[in-house]
């Protein structure tokens, strides 16, 4: 009859069991490992000094690095949210689906998402400073790093609209509101944390970008005066420290200050995540 | 008196053809009752009125919708003042995801009302002829999605009712709901018929016979029979009306 | 009517700020392949990809060795990531319990996000005198670069196939579990086949991540134009070679930066278009 005793597991079925054990924890030793090595070789350095407001040889301060990072995620916000935004209500709210155009806007969204960001450096530099004249500055920066994240907040924007219920809109449209009332009172505002979460992943790939800046905003250690002036990100300031090849300690404490960042950003994004399948 | 007046109205979907050749005048301030088996045209038809039809892809339309003796077809017509005159009630309850008092408020808002005065006279007042008052008023700011199914309908009806419509079209608006509900929402579309115009579609004939003044038999995107209620119950004229509703097809 | 006016002001409005990713395309492609191909018609298109020497001050330009390098970095990178991803993947959609779970997936969430420049110094401070150290040579090689590369696509290969796993129907667990096969079996012999198009798509992805990757590799590959003879060696990729010598690149020198840029691009395109033939005919 039936054999209801546990029967010893057969070979493979015992290997594959380990094996997946094994990755997961390969994996996860790789992480803690990697952040755990820069936290505990970064905490020790991280000075007061280097906050100060300048950045001299001695203090090798971040403090200007971080502001403008937070500039330069500002206004690249500024410049890509809205057209962002634009373009995933035009391709979800108005077009016709089989609009030859929304083909396009298609094909040319994914082809910006491919393109890695040394590509998009290059082309800035082509592009603002060889071809327009601009110095290295922010807004040249900002300019590039909003192209690089226009197909991200595109796609979240999409999916966020996607994902409101139909009936919503049909209820709105029965009551005899337009099209834009529609999409501004009832769509929209039950749209907004997907679209903030794409924002918020855009926020990270900004703080974390470091090729499609150098040769467009510059590496200057300092607060520019103006848009049009160079300045460094905490990224670049990363890799500007490295080329020097001097300052060890420091750049452990700015790698700290990096993952500290990105840390902060993902649990912010994570906590929206969390609103938005409660409401 | 009629004031809905539909002459030769052929709809296509693509290529199939849903509704053939339709004339049918429906009258003023009285419930007619749109009935036939699944996928006919009712609720096609009932789209027609407040050009609904308009948001899906390769639909085509030929003949002439009058609505008080003007064609709403014609190039030129305000739709959102269409929509606002001819109020619709869908078959899920769908109320939007904001409180009970901005659901309301969200047709007044939308068509200019700015006072706050009579924002909340008109809410009342809807809240009150979906007879919903008394069970929401205390509660005006809470979530709509929190109301029971019964309840989200009603807010919808109220919805409906306070932009001021002078038709009401309501697509088998109890066939989600329990007994009770439906019960009470049977009540509240007779009381409304006062008012307003109104077109019900509806899978169950016992709701028909209940409530309805006439009734209209729908098959294959062709209106077979159109009467009082009572006739068209008692007495059809056509054999295929008389096999639906004995029951031998459905 | 006003409002009727307004709707078609903002129709069009919203129009073209969809129209941008199209402009910006536009743009991109004039300004890389207008001077890429004033570039090949001076250089000569088979002597740039299949030149084995890059000696600008000579105006010698083959990137012969650094496609190499880029090919040679990423199949290290995939050897290195896809294994583990893809069995971590497994892990976590169909072994891994809940509690665990809400550790782990933040934990690789977390990896997907650190910059490229972190790694790369973790790998300048931590890999590379590791390999100098134990295994011989620079420390700066195609194997650190590979190592490294591995681990910063982990997150992408892992979320996707993640996902695919899970996606796939419960009818096919049950099935093989129904026939008496343990849980492991049911999981690799039925789920994961069924999975295929996506752990694909998760590679391919990891691939399109490894080729386009620059400051990471920059730090710990050697950068050296030459093709390696053994993983101890110094490797220099396509995102390299544009990165590292863009400062001072003057005339024909840029040129030849730009015309490499050209030809990492059409690289990603062929990958893209690989990618959607085979989604295509897995289906």
């Amino acid at each position: 009859m039936f054999q209801t005793k546990r029967k010893k597991l057969d070979q493979l079925t015992i290997t594959l069991n380990i094996l997946v054990k094994l990755s997961m924890i390969m994996t996860f030793i790789i992480i803690i490992f990697m952040i755990g090595y820069i936290f505990i070789n970064g905490i020790p350095h991280l000075k007061l000094s280097m906050f100060s407001f300048t950045y001299t040889t001695d203090n090798v301060s971040l403090f200007p690095a971080m502001i403008n990072t937070v500039t330069m995620t500002a206004i690249t916000l500024l410049i890509a949210a809205p057209l962002g935004i634009g373009t995933a209500i035009y391709l979800v709210e108005y077009a016709n689906k089989k609009n030859k155009i929304v083909g396009l806007i298609r094909i040319t969204t994914e082809t910006l998402a491919g393109i890695p960001s040394i590509v998009y450096g290059l082309f800035g530099y082509l592009f603002f400073l060889a071809f327009i004249g601009w110095q290295y500055s922010i807004i040249a920066g900002a300019l590039t790093l909003s192209i690089m994240i226009l197909p991200l907040i595109i796609r979240t924007t999409e999916e966020a609209l996607i994902a409101i219920p139909i009936e919503y809109r049909q209820g709105s449209y029965g009551l005899g509101a337009g099209r834009l009332r529609t999409i501004f009172r009832i769509v929209l505002p039950s749209a907004v944390p997907g679209v903030l979460a794409g924002i918020i992943l855009s926020i990270g790939r900004i703080v974390g970008e470091t090729a499609a800046l150098i040769f467009t905003a510059g590496t200057v250690a300092k607060i520019p005066d103006s848009l049009f002036s160079s300045g460094r990100t905490l990224a670049v300031h990363m890799y500007a420290l490295y080329n020097e090849g001097l300052y060890v300690n420091e750049s452990y404490a700015t790698a700290v200050v990096l993952l500290v960042v990105v840390i902060a950003i993902n649990a912010l994004s994570t906590f929206i995540a969390k609103r938005f399948k409660k409401g | 008196m009629n004031n809905i007046v539909i002459e030769n109205l052929d709809l296509y979907y693509d290529d199939n053809h849903a509704l053939k050749d339709i004339n049918i005048k429906i009258p003023l301030k009285e419930i007619t009752a749109f009935i036939g088996p699944s996928g006919c045209g009712k609720s096609t038809l009932l789209r027609t009125l407040n050009r609904m039809n308009d948001l899906i892809e390769d639909c085509r339309i030929s003949g002439r919708v009058y609505i008080d003796q003007e064609d709403i077809y014609q190039s030129g017509t305000d739709i959102n003042l269409l929509r606002k005159n001819v109020g619709m009630v869908f078959q899920k309850p769908n109320p939007f995801p904001m409180s009970i008092f901005d659901n309301v408020a969200f047709g007044p808002r939308t068509h200019g009302i700015k006072n706050k005065k009579e924002f909340y006279a008109i809410v009342e007042r809807s809240l009150r002829q979906a007879a919903i008052w008394d069970e929401v008023k205390d509660n005006l700011n809470k979530s709509a999605l929190s109301l029971s199914g019964g309840q989200q309908q009603r807010l919808c009806i109220a919805r409906a009712l306070a932009v001021d419509p002078e038709i009401l079209l309501m697509d088998e608006p109890t066939s989600a709901l329990d007994p009770i509900s439906t019960n009470k929402i049977e009540e509240l579309i007779i009381e409304l018929k006062e008012k307003y115009t109104i077109i019900i579609v509806t899978h169950n004939m016992q709701q028909a016979v209940r409530i309805s003044d006439y009734t209209a038999f729908f098959l294959l995107g062709e209106i077979i029979e159109f009467d009082k209620t009572e006739t068209i119950f008692s007495i059809p004229q056509d054999k295929r009306t008389e096999d639906y509703i004995t029951g031998r097809f459905g | 009517m006003k409002s009727f006016n307004k709707e078609k002001v903002m129709q069009w409005v919203f129009l073209l700020t969809a129209s941008t990713s199209i402009i910006a395309v536009g743009l991109i492609c004039i300004f890389l392949f207008v001077n890429g191909f004033n570039a090949l018609t001076e250089i000569g298109l088979w002597n740039f990809i299949s030149g084995t020497t890059w000696r600008p001050n000579n105006d010698i330009y083959g990137i012969f060795p650094m496609i190499v390098g880029s090919v040679y970095v990423t199949a290290g990178a995939i050897l290195f990531g896809v294994p583990l991803g893809i069995f971590t993947a497994i892990y976590m959609a169909r072994f891994c319990p809940s509690n665990l779970y809400k550790v782990l997936k933040p934990a690789i969430d977390l990896l997907a996000g650190i910059p490229s420049i972190v790694y790369g110094f973790f790998g300048l401070m931590v890999i590379v005198p590791f390999i100098r150290n134990n295994l011989g040579g620079n420390g700066n090689s195609l194997l650190a670069a590979s190592i490294l590369l591995g681990i910063m696509i982990l997150p992408t290969i892992i979320g996707i196939s993640e996902s695919s796993i899970r996606a796939v129907d419960k009818s096919y667990y049950d099935g093989a579990l129904a026939l008496g096969a343990s849980h492991e079996r049911s999981v690799f012999f039925s789920v994961l086949p069924a999975a295929k198009s996506g752990l694909l798509a998760a590679v391919i992805l990891g691939v399109g991540r490894a080729i386009g990757e620059t400051m990471a590799v920059i730090m710990i590959a050697g950068n050296q134009p030459i093709i390696p003879n053994s993983i101890f060696q110094g490797v220099r990729t396509l995102t390299a070679n544009i990165v590292l010598e863009m400062g001072y690149a003057a005339d024909l020198h840029r040129l030849a930066l730009i015309a490499t840029a050209v030809v990492l691009f059409v690289f990603i395109l062929l990958i893209n278009f690989t990618f959607s033939y085979v989604k295509r005919r897995l289906r």
